[in-house]
């Protein structure tokens, strides 16, 4: 029994069988290689060439190729790995919690979410190895026995607590993006031959549709998703606790829980935002991912964004109104010091550009969406920049106060980060089925133009 | 191995194929099983399955990767090497529930998942049975065999056409 909302858009325009979304979405799969994207594959590759030979530098020779100095011993490295790993936050979101509160309109974007999520959380991971000086110990943060090199780890430190965090994400992320790929990977099996098929029938491990695994598979994913929902809240929370379990002003803070996560899921669904923009130009998916699609990121992109607002005011308050002249100072400095215009960006971007979307036309705007969404990711970096570097470029010795200025080194491991995501996800986007075709065929009835001809 | 043979019907429509289960069922068939290019709801009940219970082996492993991070962050800090970290307690319960929590989702969900590919039989080496290959574009496909029921082809062919199926399609494998 389907009930069709009378006030809900649809999210399937265009009047499209059960067949035709097959063949929408699988012949991007099974079509050659396109010119266009031969281009912006060969780019993603040299930036990730450039990079590469940055991130060599940065081994070889260590890590004074950056720009840290004694005083701002964190930089670029740790606000590009909380950077990645804010965007990591929307795929897993829009999966498991959007699933949980039965929002049909994530079918048509939970795929390239997941896979943008799971690339963009390898990118924050590479930060990790970069910012160890010493790649080949990193072994020492898993809790090996004291013969291996170092003592048991510490179990009381929010850094043992992220490598335990990052990777769990990493892996089950990995695993509910796999689940929801195979009944696709079915589909693409049963309509390739040769190699093809064998290779995807592989991939697919012999899914075939019987009710009894459908009836399995439904609750696999749901249960998937209850587990999903408090591990997405709890990575970025354990990362905030890398600032907020120490005693540096403007970091010992305890909204930085809450506040972190909404900034993850507004830089997250800004992301997806510019992903999916694109993806459905290119590959000619207007029917799926609709006006309404947009719209509905464009509002839960608001509603961050005005949550990380009020962390920053609410920051600021508590800064003044706790009467500690270090953390007044830390705050003080941040919007008036020499690191102002980093905290300006910060503002503007993430708290004032979103807000335009209050207005209905913009927000069904399609080049208006992209623009915000950029200027939101540029924004959710200064966060992080102000956060860890305006915290620490004044300590609390005035003689060794200093200014951070960026080298190349800190610039070519972030343009290798974007290499790598962009190589990754130009790759799924050719190989693997961009769009959930199962679940958009189980909301097909309720939610497509076509019902209401009926 | 002997060839079973299997009376395919094959439906264009997932409301239709929901009550020709039900109608099917009525006359004393007995279904192999019915393949869907989605989930139906409640098509697991009108075939008259069990409810499933992913929950079970989720919170099984669940428990187990709890227990397994209590007993690591306690033996290694608590009685192997006990070190003495701003004067907290050797083994302090707070801040290990982060490690626990990962550790519990973490084995949850992959235990869960492989218990799942294991009840399906699902491996990149398993060879299928694939009745009908559009089932994964856009038909459903009901498979009765014909050894395991009482009622004559003819007769079970006539069911499955009254209930709404656009093909009636015999497959031996």
């Amino acid at each position: 029994m389907q009930v069709v909302s009378p006030i809900r858009e649809h999210l399937v325009t265009g009047g499209k069988t059960y067949h035709d979304v097959t063949e929408d979405i699988s012949r991007q799969v099974e079509g050659p290689v396109t010119k266009e994207w031969k281009v912006v594959f060969t780019v993603a590759l040299l930036v990730l060439a450039y990079g590469g030979y940055w991130v060599y530098q940065t081994w070889w020779y260590g890590l004074g190729n950056w720009g840290l100095n004694k005083t701002v011993g964190w930089a670029w490295d740790i606000t590009n790995f909380v950077w990645w790993v804010g965007i990591g936050h929307a795929g897993t979101l829009i999966s498991a919690i959007l699933l949980l509160f039965r929002q049909k309109w994530r079918t048509s974007i939970n795929r390239a979410a997941e896979a943008m999520t799971i690339f963009a959380v390898l990118c924050a991971g590479s930060f990790i190895f970069f910012h160890m000086g010493r790649p080949w110990l990193a072994y020492w943060a898993l809790p090996l026995p004291n013969t291996f090199g170092s003592l048991w780890v510490n179990f009381n430190s929010p850094l043992v607590w992220d490598v335990f965090a990052i990777s769990t994400y990493l892996s089950v992320s990995l695993l509910f993006w796999y689940i929801g790929l195979i009944p696709d990977l079915a589909t693409i099996r049963d309509r390739a031959s040769g190699i093809r098929k064998t290779i995807y029938g592989a991939l697919a491990m012999g899914w075939t549709g019987g009710a009894r695994a459908w009836a399995r598979y439904e609750d696999v994913s749901l249960i998937l998703a209850g587990l999903s929902t408090p591990l997405v809240l709890s990575v970025h929370t354990i990362v905030s606790f890398d600032f907020a379990t120490s005693v540096i002003p403007g970091w010992h803070t305890t909204i930085f829980p809450p506040y972190f996560v909404a900034g993850a899921i507004f830089s997250g669904f800004a992301m997806v935002q510019n992903l999916m923009l694109i993806t459905r130009v290119v590959y000619k998916l207007e029917d799926y991912i609709t006006i309404e699609h947009i719209g509905l990121m464009n509002k839960v992109i608001t509603l961050t964004g005005s949550i990380v607002g009020v962390a920053y005011i609410t920051e600021f308050f508590i800064a003044a109104y706790s009467g500690v002249q270090y953390e007044s100072y830390a705050f003080i400095n941040r919007a008036t010091g020499p690191l102002w215009w980093s905290y300006a960006a910060m503002m503007t971007c993430n708290v004032l550009s979103p807000q335009i979307f209050w207005f209905k036309k913009l927000r069904e705007n399609i080049v208006v969406s992209f623009v915000i969404a950029v200027v939101v990711n540029i924004g959710m970096w200064f966060e992080r920049f102000v956060i860890i570097v305006t915290s620490l470029h004044r300590d609390y010795l005035p003689s060794s106060w200093t200014y951070f200025t960026p080298r190349m080194g800190d610039i070519g491991d972030y343009l290798f980060t974007f290499g790598f995501f962009f190589v990754c996800f130009l790759l799924f986007a050719k190989f693997l089925p961009v769009i959930n075709m199962a679940e958009v065929k189980a909301v097909l009835k309720s939610s497509s133009e076509k019902t209401d001809k009926k | 191995m002997a060839h079973k043979k299997y009376i395919l019907g094959v439906f264009d429509d997932e409301d239709v194929v929901l009550h020709a289960v039900s109608d099917v069922r009525e006359k004393g068939v007995n279904i192999h099983e019915v393949y869907s290019p989605f989930p139906i709801h409640g098509l697991d009940h009108a075939l008259g399955y069990k409810r499933a219970r992913m929950g079970v082996p989720a919170f099984l492993f669940g428990i187990t990767g709890t227990s397994l991070a209590f007993l690591l962050t306690f033996w290694t800090l608590g009685w192997d090497w006990p070190m003495n970290i701003g004067g907290k307690n050797f083994i302090p319960f707070p801040t290990n529930i982060p490690i626990v929590f990962e550790l519990t989702v973490l084995l949850a969900s992959y235990g869960m998942a492989f218990t799942f590919f294991g009840m399906e039989k699902l491996s990149p080496v398993s060879k299928p049975i694939i009745f009908d290959e559009r089932i994964t574009d856009d038909k459903f496909v009901m498979a009765i065999e014909v050894s395991k029921n009482s009622v004559s082809e003819e007769d079970i062919t006539g069911f499955l056409k009254s209930t709404g199926a656009t093909e009636v399609n015999i497959k031996e494998i």
